[in-house]
């Protein structure tokens, strides 16, 4: 394992010094395709005007502009058309699973739906009243607040727990991962900060254009933006797990399997709930923009109130929004709190 | 055959190890090799030889390699070159499953900071070793039970280790590694970060279990007090150097240079050195043309501050003597003084 790593930072250290004219080539060849593939009435004549006429200098020169727009477009007509069976599974796969999850919810009866999600705050967060006793008064009052709101508060759960199970089942593993092999992190943290920078509409077009309107490019719009603060604080929370206890666990002869499933994970809970608590907020602030692609939800009261300048009706629907979220930061930070103390039981109480 | 044994083995942190390593083959300090190439030494050509059933306690400051050292048994650190054996069997050419048979079964390790899992019990944490070589259930409970009860903890099996104090938990520590019953024990400063009192409580108990239990001990400590206490042999380490092995009372009265000297200048001498260590041979004790008078027998294993007080009331000769009552030498003022002089 040592020898491993020592040839391969020796491997780095020797390429370093073709970094520079490497790039440097790069650059080169980007100039002259923008230049060759500029409209020949933006070009100079002769190239030796550049040197004769510096007004070039002033304004950004049309000619120096690197055609990335044509080649993306071009590169997405051929993915649908290579792989569109692919993205329809996808589409079909995700789509059957938010109808089938939205028609039983929409289907039982509201009381039902209420007491539902009151026993499932009861026990998530450790028979806390407080918690269950509010968390039960929002859930009512979504439906209190407007009747409409209550199916369409259903759509919008229905989205975002489908997304968060999404990135549940793909960024545990990954955080993981990128815990254990620095090189791995090193390559992921800047498509994270990529996924997280890119503005949500910019992820919103694609995804209309692969899965069509409605629920499933949100869910993939909530996926990639959503996912980065679960990757990073699983990650986190695993390389904070205290040194010496992983060492101990060595000690021991604990396998990869044991130290991960036995210690690791369980250590890291609390800062791996943190995540998914931020990354179930980020995916409720997502499925309201998405009600621009015509994903139906909560989310279109709130677009329509705008259309129509009512501000009743947008307030009210976003009252409902914050009632939702409130519901399910409430949940979530209980049931990690609750392992918190599993974890950590402080001191004897002294009275 | 000894039971654990190092040869020759260099460790050097750093991204390209083994490109420094002719560096300090010729000689190159510590401070140098970083200076120049960015690398820490962390082993110096470090041999050592334990052998079954004693403890061998390595000594040295902060930074010195010691706890780089004791990884190498159990290879929770790999050697950058070097030969870690135990058993006779170089641990360096075992594959993954070997390494953890060899870590399940062999040894096992007491940390200074305890290590203890701070989500299972202490019932848990004490069968921890035996969870992972997945034995049952009943069976982890009832070892993980007499554990406990041996380092004096019933009735504290379903706290959790936060609940617990240093020297508590710190006695988890020692019941998890002794519960799986291995023949080497690593102890990395394992007492260092308990206050005083209780840090002699530990080393009193550890005395008493190492009397019945006769474990290979390898104890890591930065106290030469707790070392001369526990050791058999004390390995001193600088700088990643072993500059010194011996018995406590050898690195007491020939210290082999000026950081073991001034490591040993503070030393309660009374407290660590014995009689035989101190005594004349009968024979130069007569040439000297003393006359046996009166004399106090001393056993040859007591310490000197045990008949001190004696010497100094009566104003006599002491006549060291065996188990079986058999003379093995004298002791005068004159040596008492040279041995207690601090130079």
């Amino acid at each position: 394992m040592g020898s491993q790593s020592l040839s391969h930072s020796g491997l780095m250290k020797k390429n370093k010094k073709y970094w520079v004219p490497l790039c440097l080539a790069v650059f080169a060849v980007l100039v002259v395709v923008s230049y060759r593939s500029a409209k020949p009435r933006y070009k100079p004549e002769n190239l030796s005007d550049l040197l004769s006429d510096f007004s070039w200098l002033g304004n950004w020169p049309k000619w120096l502009d690197f055609p990335l727009m044509q080649p993306l477009n071009a590169g997405f007509d051929w993915l649908i058309k290579e792989y569109g069976m692919f993205f329809d599974g996808i589409n079909n796969f995700l789509l059957g699973a938010y109808t089938l999850m939205k028609d039983f919810l929409v289907g039982l009866p509201w009381p039902l739906v209420v007491a539902l999600v009151i026993i499932l705050t009861y026990f998530a967060s450790g028979k806390k009243m407080g918690t269950t006793i509010m968390v039960g008064f929002c859930t009512f009052f979504i439906g209190f607040l407007s009747p409409r709101y209550w199916d369409k508060c259903i759509m919008t759960t229905c989205i975002v727990l489908i997304g968060m199970l999404l990135c549940l089942v793909v960024g545990i593993p990954i955080g993981i991962t990128m815990a254990r092999k620095p090189k791995f992190r090193k390559s992921l943290l800047p498509v994270l900060d990529l996924m997280q920078t890119i503005p949500s509409f910019c992820y919103l077009i694609p995804g209309i254009l692969l899965f069509g309107l409605g629920a499933v490019p949100a869910i993939i719009a909530i996926f990639v933006y959503s996912v980065p603060p679960l990757i990073r604080l699983t990650d986190l929370g695993i390389r904070l797990v205290d040194k010496e206890v992983v060492e101990a666990a060595d000690a021991f002869g604990a396998s990869k399997k044991q130290k991960l499933w036995g210690v690791q994970i369980p250590l890291a809970l609390p800062n791996i709930m943190q995540g998914i608590n931020q990354c179930v907020m980020m995916a409720l602030a997502m499925v309201v923009i998405a009600s621009m692609i015509g994903t139906r939800g909560i989310g279109d009261e709130v677009l329509l109130g705008l259309q129509q300048l009512n501000v009743g009706m947008a307030t009210e629907a976003g009252i409902a929004i914050v009632l939702l979220a409130i519901i399910f930061d409430r949940i979530t930070q209980a049931y990690g709190d609750r392992i918190q103390e599993k974890t950590k039981p402080k001191k004897l109480k002294k009275k | 055959m000894p039971k654990i044994e190092l040869k020759n083995v260099y460790k050097i942190f750093g991204e390209e190890p083994q490109s420094v390593l002719p560096l300090i083959k010729n000689g190159a300090t510590k401070e140098e090799i970083l200076e120049d190439t960015d690398h820490t030494v962390g082993l110096d050509n470090v041999s050592i030889c334990v052998e079954e059933g004693e403890t061998f306690v390595c000594m040295g400051l902060s930074g010195s390699g010691k706890s780089t050292l004791i990884r190498h048994i159990n290879r929770l650190i790999d050697p950058t070159e070097g030969e870690v054996l135990v058993d006779g069997v170089n641990v360096l050419e075992f594959n993954e499953k070997e390494l953890l048979e060899l870590r399940r079964h062999e040894m096992s390790m007491v940390f200074q900071r305890f290590g203890l899992f701070p989500h299972k019990t202490v019932k848990e944490n004490v069968a921890y070793g035996l969870e992972v070589q997945e034995k049952p259930l009943e069976e982890r409970n009832q070892t993980a039970e007499e554990q406990i009860k041996a380092v004096g903890l019933s009735g504290f099996e379903h706290q959790y280790p936060s609940q617990l104090s240093g020297g508590m938990q710190q006695r988890v520590g020692l019941a998890r590694a002794l519960a799986t019953n291995p023949g080497i024990l690593l102890m990395d400063e394992a007492f260092s970060a308990l206050d005083p009192l209780i840090r002699n409580d530990m080393q009193d108990q550890l005395v008493e279990l190492q009397s019945k239990l006769h474990k290979t001990i390898v104890f890591i400590t930065h106290d030469l007090d707790e070392s001369l206490k526990l050791g058999d042999h004390i390995g001193i380490l600088n700088d990643g150097k072993l500059v010194q092995v011996g018995k406590p009372e050898e690195i007491i009265m020939n210290p082999a240079d000026d950081y073991v000297a001034s490591f040993v200048k503070d030393v309660n001498r009374a407290k660590v050195l014995r009689a035989k260590t101190i005594m004349l041979s009968p024979e130069k004790y007569t040439a000297n043309g003393k006359g046996s008078g009166e004399t106090y027998k001393v056993l040859e294993n007591s310490f000197i501050e045990e008949f001190l007080p004696l010497v100094l009331e009566k104003r006599s000769v002491v006549e060291v003597i065996d188990k079986d009552g058999n003379n093995m030498g004298f002791i005068t003022e004159k040596e008492l003084a040279q041995s207690l002089s601090k130079t």
